[in-house]
């Protein structure tokens, strides 16, 4: 229990930060719907191309706001040598991975639904197959937060971080925006069953970044 | 290590349980080295440490949990309240909220509880970081310049703090410049110069300036390096 207790500190901490500082809701979440704007912008002259390609764009847009999301979760870690308070908290490595990655899923849980919500008006979506893209939507941002936290922390203590967790995270979550899209894809075409096999792919992905994470981050904040 | 130099070298220290000892040398002599060392946040490259009976090389984690550090930064989050701070940091450490805002009280915080650390003077700041110590209710306090940025009012605070601190069962090892203040609160004192501790087991008397090694010249440093 003090686990998970420990964990929820963190998220808490971390999203009271957030709430405080409006860095995730004035600067994060607009910069998503941008993207999906500029995406309808260029492509607007095909727009059936522009309705075929919304669930890749939608998860680009999203995949890039997550390396906004983790470079600001770290930068406040290095602010007044926060890291060092963490460390010298002894509170468990995985708890503090949890309660990171936590408060980054929730960031892009309200980022999905702003940039879905542009992306239905913009690209004139018909939303079908709710529970599926539900599913997807919350392995895919799991797998996508757990992954960014870890390599978040890797980067978190050099200086070439800001180039260097793009360069880390985006290669690294290739099976979530594949997964995300496909799924997002069958779904919105009617095709639900097809769906199901790339959610399991995500959910595999989520399952396995977190377990990695909780048991790698410890070692990693030491190290960074 | 500094580049490929060791900061501290044949550093020979032994504490007992409620002294306050006084670190003195120049700059980077290694006196922030050995306390981050002894709080568990640089690793041992080489010798053996063991700080509150536990095996620094081996349980840093233990360590960590029973020391507080006062280092030159406050390790505090700019968009969170003083009170924010303190209480995170005092239930991060298995502590209560009632803890965070009886140490914010001690150092004389309550009346700025509600600002943002983003806010707060240095002095305020010193002070801040003196209230998360408090709250973890050490078993050992590390202090690095303590005194820098505190006014008169700060400075009692910190005298008020570490000279409680025995009582409490805790150590204290602090490292200054200030050598005149800090030779009030001290029980001994050792120079530590060129990453080498040189103990002078002093006991001053109070009111007396206690006896401490010369500083070493350069090319004496040169020789022991």
């Amino acid at each position: 229990m003090s686990f998970l207790r420990d964990a929820l500190l963190v998220a808490g901490k971390d999203l009271r930060i957030e709430r405080r500082s409006r860095v995730a809701l004035q600067q994060i979440i607009p910069f998503g719907g941008v993207v999906v704007m500029l995406f309808a912008f260029a492509l607007d002259s095909d727009r059936t191309l522009l309705h075929q390609a919304a669930p890749g764009l939608f998860w680009a847009a999203v995949l890039l706001a997550v390396l906004l999301a983790i470079g600001r979760s770290f930068s406040i870690e290095e602010a007044n040598r926060a890291r060092d308070g963490l460390r010298l908290s002894g509170l468990d490595g995985g708890s503090i991975f949890l309660g990171k990655a936590a408060a980054i899923a929730v960031e892009l849980f309200l980022l999905e639904i702003v940039v879905g919500a542009v992306v239905v008006v913009l690209y004139d979506i018909s939303i079908r197959g709710v529970v599926v893209l539900l599913c997807a939507a919350v392995a895919a941002t799991v797998g996508l937060a757990a992954t960014g936290t870890v390599y978040g922390v890797l980067a978190g203590g050099l200086r070439a971080r800001e180039t260097l967790v793009p360069l880390l995270v985006l290669p690294a979550v290739t099976p979530v925006m594949l997964g995300a899209t496909r799924s997002f894809q069958a779904a919105l075409d009617g095709r639900p069953g097809d769906a199901w096999p790339w959610v399991q792919l995500l959910t595999a992905f989520a399952v396995l970044a977190v377990t990695a994470g909780t048991v790698a981050f410890g070692p990693l904040l030491e190290e960074a | 290590m500094l580049g490929r130099f060791p900061a501290l070298a044949g550093a020979d220290l032994e504490v007992e349980t409620g002294e306050v000892l006084l670190l003195s040398g120049p700059n980077g002599a290694g006196k922030t080295t050995l306390l981050r060392l002894c709080a568990g946040l640089l690793p041992l490259r080489a010798g053996t440490a063991e700080v509150l009976g536990v095996d620094l090389a081996v349980e840093p984690k233990r360590v960590r949990r029973a020391v507080a550090l006062v280092g030159h930064e406050t390790f505090c989050y700019d968009d969170l309240t003083v009170a924010e701070n303190v209480r995170f940091v005092a239930r991060s450490t298995g502590h209560s909220t009632a803890d965070a805002d009886a140490a914010l009280d001690r150092v004389g915080l309550q009346r700025v509880a509600q600002v943002a650390h983003g806010r707060l003077s240095q002095g305020q700041r010193r002070r801040l970081s003196l209230a998360n110590a408090i709250a973890r209710r050490p078993r050992l306090l590390l202090l690095d310049e303590p005194h820098a940025g505190l006014d008169e009012q700060g400075r009692a605070v910190l005298e008020e703090v570490v000279r409680a601190a025995p009582a409490d069962g805790c150590t204290v090892m602090l490292a200054s410049h200030e050598l005149d203040l800090a030779r009030r609160l001290a029980t001994r004192e050792v120079r530590i110069v060129a990453g080498r501790v040189h103990a002078a087991p002093v006991v001053p008397a109070p009111g007396s300036t206690p006896t401490v090694p010369p500083t070493p010249t350069a090319a004496e440093i040169e020789a022991r390096t």
